[in-house]
């Protein structure tokens, strides 16, 4: 048995040893070229003049190209062919590269860079929401609107209103690996990229396309990356197109690696979002109507802007029926980096515009915000839906888990696994009950799976949130200076891409003659630990040890036109597809073994390294021989696509999500109201992973992603001075959570409930979900704001100690 | 080009000898010269922690030293703490207790962690959240991180008890 197990992330050897190798890693050929950017020092204008002769001088230069120089546009975009490589009139924003360097080594390159002389004729910057909103700039013609009832009746005939609006910022990935790439010319003028990549089919589509290839011409290979969390999933095109156009002119390998400070100023980051609200409530604090404006800063280029946005309306419901609500959205094309993918996608903003207007709600009404966020949730799902046969305690025991403990190759599991390459209709796993029209998101999703109202009472349960409350309220009027606060909140994320095409996976399979067997699917790895989880499903599905799946790195001619690792979709759309290659060559295996030992295929058991059939027993690997020898096909490749999803993103209706992923968080904070300073004292958490393949992997994310979003609602700040300079480009001025600054106390569990849909053994999606805990720590820290006076604190994102001590200001101000 | 100097250095018990501008970093040194590639490049200001290197037994971040200040030094990185068949605990103790993810700021976490525990060899956790507080992690929250370090300090405790 493989999975559900705690195994250790397969590279964990390499790591501990310093042996992984990153592209920086990889040994490069004696001719290769270092490439550098030149970068414009403005952030709006035109470009008259670009002398790069100093550079072209300096020493170790090999060459430069100006954008005139190179073979083309050399698109670097995602989605709207919007990037081109080096900006030629036109200046987009400060940081831009504008020209390219390539010389014998990193640092005379970089050091030509600077050489560039640039004349610009300087335009004002569109640099902030309101800028982009004075000049109209955005992408899309207009603002995307959905409407679920009647939000602004109902909002009218309310007996309460409310208005407000909440700022939160960006953030930077800060993947302890920057960007990176490496191009290695071959025969035929074809190219090999070693990419740190999120996404090495886009790397492959962007490089042949700027050279005028075929994508059979490109080759692109990812091991791992020194982490991603998005900032790779469109970021790392423009090193890979770089380093294919100087390999292309000169014939020589090229590698490109930013700078950490080149990094920060080039790339994009998470996008600053304000969310103005507007919200009708009863005496309970029951919502009745909410009507939310969100103005998201995209930055200069299009890039994955527009599924940004959406996400953040998909998410403006988070665990909250919403009978009346509009949601509008404005895409703000602003003179900044092209803001982009960033764990969550959008959905951490949405999801804390509707937590701030719970916190407001309760502030209004004076209840606990805890009730009336439990008064406003979906209804659970009916048990009989979520068939609560998983796991009770996987993490203790994880032998004690649900489905076949062998592998019979019978007809039931076949069909399983037909369903799984979506070549069948999906087995439903009960009676789907019919909730009425009532349980439906904002774009009319129905939600049948909901877990929030029993992992709330568990939470509350375990982290003693009544008597704590009791207690910090104690402690409050105990204490002028230091005043504590508490929340518990929920989350509920939604798991496919939206954009329905790309919920599709692939991969490829070997058996070998001696039993050993290699591995490989379209996902990447940044640490998330998927290359384990995959690799438990392959020995899983064979039954085999770990020891003998080896998986090999992501490669472009192994598996075609992946999607990118994102959506926290790696391991339920490559687990399948791995499941599907495997159960393949299983059904192949079995079928000549039965007929070599005149038995049933049925009757074939692959488990703990043998395959039986009826009496005979063999090892995997003699198993393997003898397919090999009866000249049985021991390689196959797998598919997945994702069911039963349907998405109108212009209406704003239909089914973009297979499932929503889980959790609850309470955080407890204290805050020195006389410098701002604070401290988180203990979180607990509680999140659903569906029943987990891996439960060590899994909690690590929930730590991981719970750090990183308190990061981004707390230190975490980026500021652009007013001519459109980022000031915070090096961890000396971004403060990213340091060992140090972590909750005192902090329990993490796993809600053990196996997924009611069809997913990989039933596990859920883990990597965005957990960000989203971060928001119990500003609705912690919010609470002990309030404590101050009569005012209800209004608490930006991030909530620096300068922030706090304004919205300390303003509760005593009782404004 | 500046004038090279001519540097002696000992890296995980191996004496090199090398000419060398003066300002060369040594992470430079070390990832480029000496193909010793396990400290690795994070932000080049000796903030992030992923090049820390032990030098004459202190922990440094190798991407601000010059190689001069190096020169005549011992140097001890993550390749010279163990082999695969024979792991410090603290590489033990981070591949069994889930102390990394991406792994990319592993090698100086462990780096710095042994000369933490050489230092204080009976930590308590928030005298190890100080101590690696100079080392940025962006993936696991630091959790199995500060486990680690303390699985490992009991196990080098315990096998130090059972050498005495």
């Amino acid at each position: 048995m493989s999975v559900r197990k705690p195994l250790p992330h397969d590279a964990a050897p390499l790591h501990v040893t310093g042996a992984a190798r990153y592209v920086d890693d990889i040994p490069v050929p004696a001719n290769c070229l270092h490439l550098a950017f030149g970068l414009s020092e403005h952030a709006a204008g035109t470009l008259t003049d670009l002398d790069v002769s100093e550079a072209r001088s300096a020493p170790g230069v090999v060459q430069v190209w100006r954008p005139r120089d190179l073979p083309g546009p050399c698109d670097c975009s995602p989605s709207n062919h919007d990037e081109p490589l080096l900006s030629g009139k036109h200046i987009q924003y400060l940081g831009q590269p504008v020209f390219l360097v390539a010389a014998t080594s990193h640092l005379a390159a970089r050091k030509a860079a600077r050489l560039g002389r640039m004349t610009v004729t300087p335009r004002p910057a569109l640099l902030t929401i309101d800028d982009a909103l004075a000049a109209d700039s955005r992408f899309e013609d207009g603002p995307r609107i959905w409407e679920k009832g009647n939000a602004a009746k109902a909002i009218d005939s309310a007996p309460h209103v409310l208005d407000g609006v909440i700022e939160m910022g960006g953030q930077e990935h800060f993947y302890l690996e920057g960007q990176a790439c490496l191009v290695l010319p071959q025969d035929n003028g074809d190219m090999v990229v070693h990419g740190s990549t999120q996404h090495p089919t886009e790397i492959q589509h962007k490089v042949a396309e700027a050279l005028g290839l075929p994508m059979h011409s490109v080759r692109v290979e990812t091991r791992r990356m020194g982490g991603g969390f998005g900032g790779k999933e469109s970021q790392g095109n423009a090193l890979a197109v770089a380093c294919a156009v100087a390999a292309h002119a000169t014939g020589r390998p090229a590698k490109m690696r930013y700078d950490r400070d080149d990094d920060m100023m080039i790339t994009g980051k998470r996008h600053d979002f304000r969310i103005a609200y507007r919200v009708g409530f009863d005496d309970e604090g029951r919502l009745l109507g909410v009507d939310f404006t969100q103005y998201a800063r995209c930055g200069w280029a299009q890039d994955l802007s527009i599924p940004v946005a959406d996400r953040a309306m998909l998410h403006a419901d988070n665990a909250y029926l919403l009978d009346n609500v509009r949601i509008e959205s404005h895409r703000l094309k602003t003179n900044t980096q092209s803001a982009t993918a960033y764990r969550g996608f959008g959905g951490p903003q949405g999801m804390l515009g509707i937590e701030r207007v719970l916190d407001h709600v309760a502030h209004a009404v004076g209840r606990d915000p805890l009730e009336v966020r439990q008064a406003n949730y979906y209804a659970d799902a009916p048990v009989d839906r979520l068939d609560t046969r998983g796991p009770s305690a996987p993490s203790r025991s994880p032998e004690g888990i649900s489905g076949p403990k062998k592998h019979g190759v019978g007809e039931a599991e076949l069909a399983e696994d037909m369903a799984s390459r979506g070549a069948a209709s999906v087995v439903p796993a009960g009676p789907i009950p019919d909730q009425g029209p009532g349980q439906t998101t904002p774009y009319g999703q129905r939600v049948e799976d909901f877990l929030l109202n029993e992992m709330t009472e568990a939470l509350a349960t375990s982290c003693d949130y009544a008597a704590r409350r009791a207690a910090v309220q104690a402690w409050n009027d105990a204490n002028p200076v230091l005043k504590k606060g508490i929340a518990l909140t929920p989350v509920k994320f939604g798991i496919s891409f939206t954009l329905t095409h790309l919920n599709q996976a692939g991969a490829l399979v070997h058996v070998y003659q001696d039993g050993s067997i290699a591995l490989n699917h379209g996902g990447t790895e940044m640490g998330q630990g998927l290359f384990q989880k995959v690799a438990q499903v392959a020995a899983q599905m064979m039954g085999v040890s770990m020891e003998a799946v080896r998986i090999t790195a992501t490669d472009t001619s192994k598996v075609p036109n992946t999607s990118a690792t994102a959506a926290s979709s790696g391991s339920d759309l490559n687990g399948m597809a791995v499941r599907a290659a495997c159960a393949q060559i299983r059904r192949r295996m079995a079928v000549h073994l039965a007929e070599l030992f005149e038995n049933a295929p049925e009757h074939v058991v692959f488990d703990d390294g043998l395959v039986t059939v009826g009496g005979h027993e063999l090892s995997f690997a003699e198993a393997a021989k003898l397919c090999y020898e009866g000249r049985v096909s021991l390689s196959s490749t797998g598919f997945y696509k994702t069911p039963e999803i349907t998405w109108d993103r212009m209406k704003g209706q239909g089914r973009p999500f297979y499932y929503f992923a889980y959790g609850v968080s309470c955080s407890e904070v204290v805050l020195d109201t006389l410098t701002g300073e604070n401290r988180i004292l203990r979180t607990d958490i509680l999140h659903d992973c569906g029943a987990s393949l891996n439960p060590a992997i899994d909690l690590g994310q929930i730590e991981g992603g719970f750090v990183q979003g308190a990061g981004w609602l707390t230190t975490e700040e980026l500021v652009w001075d007013a001519q459109g300079r980022l000031r915070t480009h090096a961890p000396s001025t971004y403060k990213i959570p340091a060992c140090s600054d972590r909750p005192d106390i902090f329990n993490v569990a796993l809600f053990h409930r196996r997924n009611p849909e069809d997913t990989i053994y039933r596990s859920k999606a883990v990597g965005e979900p957990p960000f989203m805990h971060g928001i119990s720590v500003l609705m912690a820290l919010s609470d002990a704001v309030a404590t101050c006076g009569t005012g209800y604190p209004m608490l930006d994102a991030p909530a620096t100690p300068e922030r706090l001590l304004a919205a300390v200001q303003r509760v005593r101000d009782g404004v | 080009m500046g004038k090279k100097m001519h540097i002696q250095m000992t890296v995980n018990g191996k004496a090199e000898e090398f000419l060398a501008e003066p300002r060369e970093l040594l992470i430079y040194t070390l990832r480029e010269r000496l193909n010793i590639t396990g400290p690795h490049i994070g932000c080049e200001t000796s903030h992030c922690g992923a090049c820390t290197v032990t030098l004459n037994g202190k922990s440094v971040k190798a991407c601000t030293v010059f190689v001069a200040q190096a020169d005549g030094s011992e140097i001890t990185t993550i390749e010279g703490l163990g082999t695969p068949d024979a792991l410090h605990p603290l590489q033990v103790a981070f591949k069994e207790h889930h102390g990394l993810q991406c792994g990319y700021c592993t090698p100086g976490m462990i780096t710095r962690a042994t000369k933490l525990l050489e230092e204080n060899p009976n930590p308590t956790e928030e005298e190890i959240r100080f101590g690696m507080a100079g080392n940025i992690c962006r993936c696991t929250g630091y959790q199995n991180i500060v486990k680690s370090i303390k699985a490992a300090a009991a196990e080098m405790n315990a096998a130090k008890e059972a050498a005495e």
